[in-house]
């Protein structure tokens, strides 16, 4: 055996060639991978731990033993090797990961982890983003390790992992099929129990008999009891968490209610003594999980989007060298590699083509679904397709370095400071949750002075009547039906914050390209300058733009006649330029404005205007001109007006020329339009209108609109858009029926009128069964009435939202119409 | 009413064959793709139907 073969004791990796690592284990020297192995493994002995290396084996050993394994596992990430496909060098000692957190189950959980992971020292940012469970962190490699950072996010509760886009598949997985599973358990169980309870309250009505009652009681205990220590055990661990770390999230108040409603109903059915609350803990957990589920679903549908883009790069790439070509795997691809990307294939890193000619799709990145044209010397990205001929490229950035990475680091971060408006919401419960604890302590600290026997009864009723079910529920149900009534309509709601922004928002701002407009070119006019006619034209053109891969050049063809062919001879193309060819002895030449004119000299003049993109000329003069537009989507004029009817500001901001951003605007109706701009042009044009004091939601589809879309409050990805857009967008228009945003926005209003409702019912109620209870005028049967039915009223006052909306039976109609139509066909 | 006694245990047990065919279904990866199925059972017949209608309007404009 080779010295190469050799594995390593402790992770059994490979041991590399020319590596003298080793720990002295078992009075025998074996051998070690790597520093970090060696320094776990040291550890471990150090801390007479050794037992774990023949414990190991036995996966099934008592899960103490795991802990050491986990710590070494964690170690492994400051492998440099291994760091390589997920850490970011920003110079120096300084290094940048993203890391997928498992256990955020709401905004105060992101609060926590940045608050204590920003303690330590060496670590220079720390943010999380709650909708896609990742974090950003930067930190100092000569003050602490990577790992040293994890084993800190794993003692207060959460599991973090450097981000990995088959592990993150496999934790949604996990979180999936644990969430379905409380969910049966506390749906089934609610069920159960709300039956024997109706026998029960039927039984207080007219008269039961003791054994009976006894005997259903202890049933409903041992139904409950699972739905509490199974279903609702992640609110009595993030509620430990919260109390921990000595903050007041919604957690705590549920798994209070929880807790102590139980505890009562556990104590009345073991002391024949008192009232059961059994009904009211299965629903209560069932109804907060059924809404943390459905949040849960959103949030993986949005980090799977985002994810697309880490998969946009090929696992495997070949490499040439001394004209050998060899497949290797892309982590392992150097600056100054040379690269074969044969047709069909994803470009593996950024770099300049140095041999062959070939168009290339870049539409993942930049929403431009034209391929560009490529050529030695010009730079490519990674990610983009390589459509037609082999291209032999020379790596200039591998891995992070990549502009893929770049845009994803710089969305990641967009994302993460959008404001948590949730966390406020939470902060509320909190003091809510305070104020109760201290009403209780004094009603009971009264009740045992005057009626000692009565006081542990009062207390729970006042306990369990404020409960704050009704309260906690108010938003998230309505929420939940919204969304849900949303996603069915063809709107995906990713961001918690999404709907209760956009109720607010009060000006639309557009993306012209690919959002109003279908973002493909058609002929819109053709102007002659000479004795030919428009088709005659037409067919040169086409001619003599025969072998272009130019999107214009594709229009032209379409629009030639067939019947008229000319054979071009001695065809130059000039990219981004033109084309020259020979016909029929005469010269002609077809391109920009400013092409032509570099041809003809003097002999142009600007007869041509401004808006007409090609010129189609001969030696002498200027033939005719083309102009081509983008066709506006059917449902744009419908749907502005419709913005506008809601009480909406519209504007329109693009990248095109003013001239043609203004005759969409005309046509529209929109009144606010701004042309020529620069991604960077378009935020400062955002960012003034939102200081004007304007809530602005924003529609776009392209890589370039991402920052807008980060930047306006509330923002919507079309779904034929670039995955980036969506991934950076709060909610995403699937059906790409603009009319949808009309909708929406009535929807996000409901919504928020029913929110608002259901706070104040929950409120009303409250202020009334409070007093009540603390004089002991509330039974305790009658608090659990009280508390289950406050809590069913703010659901079914929040199903309300999934009722149709009156314009159903117009999509209904069309769907039909779509669906007859094809059978026809 | 001493029949509950019997009633109520029975219904226990049901409860439990339930919740076993639920966890069943989640071991076996039932829920791990709620709307595929769904589109699925259209996209299988649709597929049929457009290579048969792609076949028919060529007799048809024979005639």
């Amino acid at each position: 055996m080779s010295q190469s073969e050799q594995s390593c004791f402790h992770c059994g990796l490979p041991v590399p060639t020319g590596s003298h690592f080793s720990v002295n284990i078992f009075d025998q020297e074996q051998p070690m991978c790597c520093p970090g192995c060696q320094a776990v493994a040291q550890a471990i002995v150090d801390n007479g731990l050794q037992a774990f290396y023949e414990h190991r084996t036995e996966r099934n050993a008592l899960s103490r033993s795991l802990i050491p394994d986990e710590l070494a596992k964690l170690e492994l990430y400051d492998k440099p090797q291994l760091q390589k496909s997920f850490v970011h060098e920003q110079g120096g000692t300084i290094k940048q990961a993203s890391l997928i957190l498992e256990g955020i189950v709401c905004a105060a959980c992101v609060w926590l982890s940045e608050r204590h992971v920003m303690q330590l020292p060496g670590v220079l940012e720390f943010q999380v983003n709650y909708s896609t469970h990742r974090a950003q962190v930067k930190w100092d490699d000569s003050q602490i390790k990577l790992s040293q950072i994890l084993k800190a996010i794993s003692d207060i509760g959460y599991i973090a992992h450097p981000l990995d886009p088959n592990r993150q598949e496999q934790v949604f997985k996990k979180e999936r099929a644990a969430a379905i599973r409380r969910l049966a358990i506390a749906g089934f169980g609610a069920m159960q129990v709300m039956m024997l309870a109706v026998a029960l309250y039927a039984g207080e009505a007219h008269g039961m008999d003791d054994h009976i009652k006894l005997f259903i009681r202890w049933v409903s205990l041992l139904i409950t009891t699972p739905v509490l220590l199974f279903a609702a055990r992640p609110f009595f661990t993030a509620a430990w968490r919260d109390l921990r770390l000595r903050s007041l999230g919604m957690d705590v108040p549920v798994a209070l209610a929880i807790g102590a409603a139980y505890l009562a109903s556990l104590w009345a059915t073991v002391m024949q003594h008192g009232e059961v609350y059994f009904d009211s803990v299965t629903m209560f957990t069932f109804f907060l999980l059924v809404g943390r589920f459905l949040e849960m679903t959103a949030r993986q549908r949005a980090g799977r989007a985002a994810e697309e883009l880490v998969k946009l790069l090929p696992v495997m790439a070949t490499r040439l060298e001394n004209g050998q070509a060899t497949l290797v795997t892309v982590a392992d691809l150097v600056v100054g590699d040379r690269v074969l990307v044969k047709p069909g294939e994803s470009i593996p890193a950024d770099g300049t083509v140095t041999d062959g000619s070939s168009s290339v799709d870049e539409s993942l990145l930049t929403g431009e679904s034209f391929p560009v044209r490529k050529s030695p010397g010009e730079q490519v990205v990674a990610g983009s397709v390589n459509n037609e001929s082999p291209l032999q490229i020379t790596v200039k950035h591998v891995g992070q370095d990549t502009t893929l990475a770049a845009i994803q680091r710089l969305l990641e971060r967009a994302q993460t400071e959008k404001p948590q408006l949730a966390r406020l919401a939470d902060r509320v419960a909190g003091y809510f949750v305070f104020a109760i604890l201290i009403i209780a302590v004094l009603v009971g600290g009264y009740w045992t002075q005057v009626d000692p026997g009565n006081a542990f009864w009062v207390v729970i009723a006042v306990l369990v009547v404020t409960c704050p079910c009704a309260l906690s529920l108010a938003t998230p149900t309505a929420l939940t039906a919204a969304t849900g009534q949303l996603t069915k309509e063809g709107m995906l709601t990713t961001r918690g914050h999404a709907l209760e922004t956009l109720a607010r928002a009060n000006h639309f701002i557009f993306d012209k390209t690919g959002t109003l407009t279908e973002g493909k070119l058609k002929l819109a006019n053709v102007i002659t300058f000479a004795e030919f006619d428009e088709q005659y034209c037409l067919n040169l053109a086409a001619a003599l733009e025969q072998q272009s891969e130019h999107p214009i050049a594709k229009v032209l063809q379409q629009s030639a006649n067939k019947d008229q062919t000319f054979a071009p001879q001695q065809i130059q193309n000039q990219p981004g330029m033109g084309m020259q060819a020979v016909i029929n002895d005469q010269r002609y030449a077809i391109g920009s404005s400013a092409f032509i004119s570099a041809q003809l000299g003097a002999a142009f003049e600007d007869i041509v205007q401004d808006d007409y993109q090609v010129v189609l000329a001969d030696s002498a003069r200027v033939i005719a001109a083309f102009r081509f537009e983008d066709r506006l989507r059917t449902d744009a004029s419908s749907a502005i007006q419709k913005l506008l009817q809601v009480g909406m500001k519209v504007s329109l901001l693009s990248g095109d020329r003013q001239t043609e951003v203004n005759r969409i605007a005309a046509q529209l109706g929109i009144v606010h339009a701004v042309g020529g701009l620069t991604p960077a042009g378009k935020l400062q044009e955002l960012q003034e209108i939102q200081q004007q004091g304007d809530v602005v939601a924003m529609v776009g589809d392209g890589i370039n609109d991402a920052p807008v879309l980060s930047q306006a409050q509330v923002s919507i990805a079309m779904g034929e858009g670039t995955q980036i857009a969506q991934a950076s967008a709060d909610m995403i228009l699937l059906s790409n029926d603009l009319r949808h945003l009309a909708h929406s926005v009535e929807t996000a209003r409901r919504m928020r009128r029913i929110i608002k409702q259901n706070l104040l019912w929950a409120l009303m109620y409250n202020a009334v069964a409070l007093p009540l209870a603390a004089m002991g005028w509330v039974a305790p049967w009658m608090a659990a009435i009280g508390m289950s039915s406050s809590s069913l009223i703010v659901v079914l006052n929040a199903i309300r939202l999934t009722r149709a909306p009156h314009n159903r039976d117009h999509a209904v109609a069309q769907k039909m119409k779509v669906l007859t139509s094809e059978v026809v066909n | 009413m001493s029949i509950l006694y019997l009633l109520i245990p029975l219904g226990l047990v049901l409860l439990g064959v339930a919740i076993w065919a639920f966890m069943w279904a989640v071991r076996t990866g039932q829920f791990e793709d709620l709307e595929g199925p769904a589109h699925r059972i259209l996209m299988d017949d649709d597929e049929d139907k457009t290579k048969t209608k792609a076949k028919d309007p060529l007799p048809r404009e024979d005639k």
